[in-house]
C-alpha cells in the first residue's frame, strides 16, 4: 500500500509539472521543468522496477536533452510571444482525444496482475529460458543484444542517421568568411573551482561509463548508458576548457570515424554469421560453446552500441557549440 | 473498477494530451518540441506501468528471486528513448537553422515570411 | 530493536526534515541568492543524510562501498553547482532583493 503511495505521488507531480510548462512563456524556466520531469519519470520507472529504463531516462533525458535544448535557446530567444486567441478547436481536440483514450483503459487489466495478457507468451519465455540460452543475468540485455538484436541494429542507425541529419544541418557552409580555426573561448571558463573539480572527476566519469559498459550483463547498464556517460564527461571538458581544447583532445574527423565504427562492429558481427553459414546476427557462428558465443556476441554489439552513441553525441553537441561561437562572431 | 488499478492510465493520458496541446496550440517552435518530448515520455510511463508485476522484482536474475517484472516492454522503452534522443537532436538542429534563415522561430511569423515571398 | 536500524531511521527521517525544508525555503524566498542558499541545503545535509542513513541498513558488501562513493561524489559536486550558479549571476550582474542594497551595489560597481 505504501508503494502505491509513493508512485501515486510521483504521478501527480509530473501532472503539476506538465501543467506548469504548458503555462509558462520563460522558455528557460520550461527546460528546467523538462529536467525535472525527466527526472520524476526516471524516479517512476525504478519503482516500477525497471532499472535499465530509469538509468538510460536519467542520463539521456536529464542530462542530453537539457543541455541541447539549452544550446538552442542560446542561440534563439529566450521568451516565447504570447499568443493573441484562446486555441478553443485544441483544446477541443485535445479533450475529446483524451476521454476517449480514457475510455479505451477502462477494458485494460487491473495494474500489477500477473495474469495480464502482455506477461504471457513470449515474456515469459524469455523469463524462464534467458538464462539458460545466453548466459546473461540481466534479461533486458539478453533480450536486447541477443533476441532482439536486429531491432538494436536499426535503433543504432536512427542515431546514427540523426548524427549525419545534424552534420549536414549545421556544418555544411558554404560561406568561408567565418574562418574555422578562430579561438572560440569557453563558456565556462571564469568558474574557477568548476575548472578544478572537472579536472579530478572527468577520469572517474570515463572510467564509470566504461564500468557500467561491460557491467550490462550483471546490472543495470549496457552500451547506451555507457555512451551518454562518456559523452557527457567529453561535453563537460569541452564546456570548462573551450572547443579548441576539446577538438584537439578528439577532432571532428575522429568522431565521424567513430560514428561509423559503432556501426561498422555490429553488422559486421552479423555479416560473420552469415558467412559463416548461419543466419545473420545468429551469435553461435562466433564460438563452439553456445554460452560462450552469446557472451561474446552480446559484447561485440554492446561495444558497437556504445562507441557511435558516445560519438554521435559529442558530434551534436560539437556541431551546436560551434554555431554559439560562429553566432558570437558575426 | 477500483481507481487505484487504473490511476497510472488516467495519469499518463492526461500527460499525453498536455503534450499534444503544447505541441498543436502553441507557436514557439522550441516549446513545440518540448510538447513532443513530454508525449514521448508519457507513453513509456504507460508501458512500464504495463510492465510491472505486483510483488515481483526487477529482471535481473538473483539466487532466490522468483517472479520478475516483465523485461520487454522494458527493451521496447529503451529503443524508444534513444529513437527519441536522437529525434529531439535533429529536430534542434532544424530549428537552429530555420532562425538563421528567417530570423524567429514563432510558427505564425515563419508563415507570413513564406507567404511574402 | 538494533541500535543501528535506529540511527538509520533518525537518519533518514532528519534528512526528510531538511530537504522539506529547503523545499519550503526555495518557494518563500524573495530573491536569487537565499534560495540559492536554501538549495545548498538539500543538495548536502538532505542527500548526505539519506545516504548515510541507507549506509547504515546495509551489510558490508558492495551496496555499502557504493553509496560511499555517491556520498563522495555528491560532496565534490553539489558545492560546486551552487557556487558556479551564484557565480553566473554575479556576473550577470544579477542584483539581490535586499532592502539596502547600496553598500552591496557599491561593492560590485568596484569590482
Amino acid at each position: 500500500m505504501s508503494l502505491a503511495f509513493i508512485h501515486i505521488s510521483i504521478l501527480c507531480f509530473l501532472l503539476v509539472t506538465v501543467l506548469a510548462i504548458v503555462r509558462m512563456r520563460d522558455l528557460l524556466a520550461v527546460v528546467m521543468l523538462l529536467s525535472i520531469y525527466s527526472l520524476l519519470s526516471a524516479c517512476f520507472f525504478v519503482v516500477m522496477d525497471a532499472v535499465d529504463v530509469a538509468f538510460t531516462e536519467a542520463a539521456v533525458g536529464i542530462g542530453i536533452s537539457t543541455l541541447l535544448l539549452l544550446s538552442t535557446l542560446a542561440l534563439t530567444k529566450r521568451f516565447e510571444r504570447p499568443h493573441r486567441t484562446e486555441p478553443v478547436l485544441a483544446l477541443f481536440l485535445v479533450l475529446t482525444t483524451g476521454a476517449l483514450l480514457v475510455y479505451g483503459t477502462l477494458q485494460m487489466p487491473p495494474f500489477g496482475s500477473a495474469s495480464a495478457p502482455a506477461h504471457q507468451h513470449v515474456a515469459a519465455y524469455y523469463i524462464e529460458q534467458s538464462f539458460l540460452d545466453t548466459g546473461i543475468a540481466n534479461m533486458v540485455t539478453s533480450v536486447l543484444a541477443s533476441y532482439r538484436g536486429y531491432d538494436t541494429l536499426g535503433e543504432l542507425m536512427v542515431i546514427f542517421t540523426a548524427g549525419i541529419g545534424v552534420l549536414a544541418l549545421l556544418e555544411l557552409k558554404t560561406d568561408t568568411k567565418v574562418s574555422r580555426k578562430t579561438e572560440i573561448p569557453a563558456p565556462m571558463a571564469a568558474h574557477h573551482i568548476l575548472r578544478i573539480v572537472s579536472k579530478m572527476l572527468i577520469p572517474f566519469i570515463l572510467m564509470f561509463a566504461l564500468y557500467v559498459q561491460f557491467h550490462g550483463d550483471f546490472g543495470p547498464g549496457g552500451g547506451f548508458q555507457a555512451g551518454v556517460i562518456f559523452s557527457s564527461a567529453i561535453v563537460l571538458y569541452t564546456m570548462v576548457f573551450g572547443l579548441d581544447a576539446a577538438l584537439k583532445v578528439i577532432s571532428f574527423a575522429w568522431l565521424r570515424f567513430f560514428a561509423a565504427l559503432g556501426g561498422l562492429v555490429f553488422g559486421a558481427t552479423g555479416v560473420l554469421a552469415l558467412v559463416s553459414g548461419k543466419n545473420f546476427l545468429d551469435y553461435h557462428a562466433l564460438a563452439e560453446d553456445p554460452i560462450r558465443a552469446q557472451h561474446l556476441g552480446v559484447l561485440l554489439v554492446e561495444v558497437g552500441v556504445g562507441i557511435t552513441v558516445a560519438a554521435v553525441i559529442i558530434l551534436v553537441f560539437m556541431s551546436f557549440t560551434r554555431q554559439m561561437a560562429e553566432n558570437g562572431k558575426a | 473498477m477500483n481507481i487505484l488499478e487504473s490511476f497510472n492510465y488516467w495519469i499518463v493520458m492526461a500527460l499525453m494530451m498536455c503534450g499534444l496541446y503544447i505541441m498543436i496550440a502553441q507557436g514557439n517552435l522550441i516549446k513545440k518540441i518540448v510538447g513532443l518530448t513530454i508525449f514521448q515520455t508519457s507513453v513509456f510511463i504507460f508501458y512500464i506501468s504495463m510492465a510491472k508485476v505486483t510483488g515481483a522484482t526487477a529482471p535481473i536474475i538473483k539466487e532466490g528471486l522468483e517472479l520478475y517484472s516483465n523485461p520487454l516492454p522494458h527493451v521496447l522503452i529503451l529503443t524508444a528513448i534513444v529513437v527519441g534522443i536522437s529525434t529531439t537532436a535533429l529536430a534542434l538542429a532544424l530549428v537552429i537553422r530555420i532562425r538563421q534563415a528567417y530570423g524567429t522561430i514563432e510558427e505564425d511569423e515563419i508563415r507570413a515570411k513564406d507567404r511574402l515571398e | 530493536m538494533d541500535i543501528l536500524y535506529l540511527l538509520s531511521l533518525l537518519c533518514l527521517s532528519l534528512g526528510c526534515l531538511c530537504n522539506l525544508i529547503a523545499g519550503i525555503g526555495i518557494i518563500r524566498f524573495p530573491d536569487f541568492y537565499s534560495r540559492m542558499h536554501a538549495a545548498g541545503i538539500s543538495d548536502v545535509t538532505g542527500a548526505g543524510l539519506i545516504l548515510i542513513g541507507l549506509m547504515l541498513q546495509s551489510d558490508w558488501s558492495t551496496t555499502l562501498s557504493k553509496l560511499i562513493l555517491i556520498l563522495l561524489f555528491t560532496l565534490l559536486t553539489s558545492p560546486t553547482i551552487s557556487y558556479t550558479l551564484a557565480n553566473t549571476a554575479v556576473k550577470a550582474k544579477y542584483k539581490a532583493k535586499a532592502k539596502d542594497n547600496s553598500k552591496w551595489q557599491k561593492d560590485m560597481e568596484a569590482k
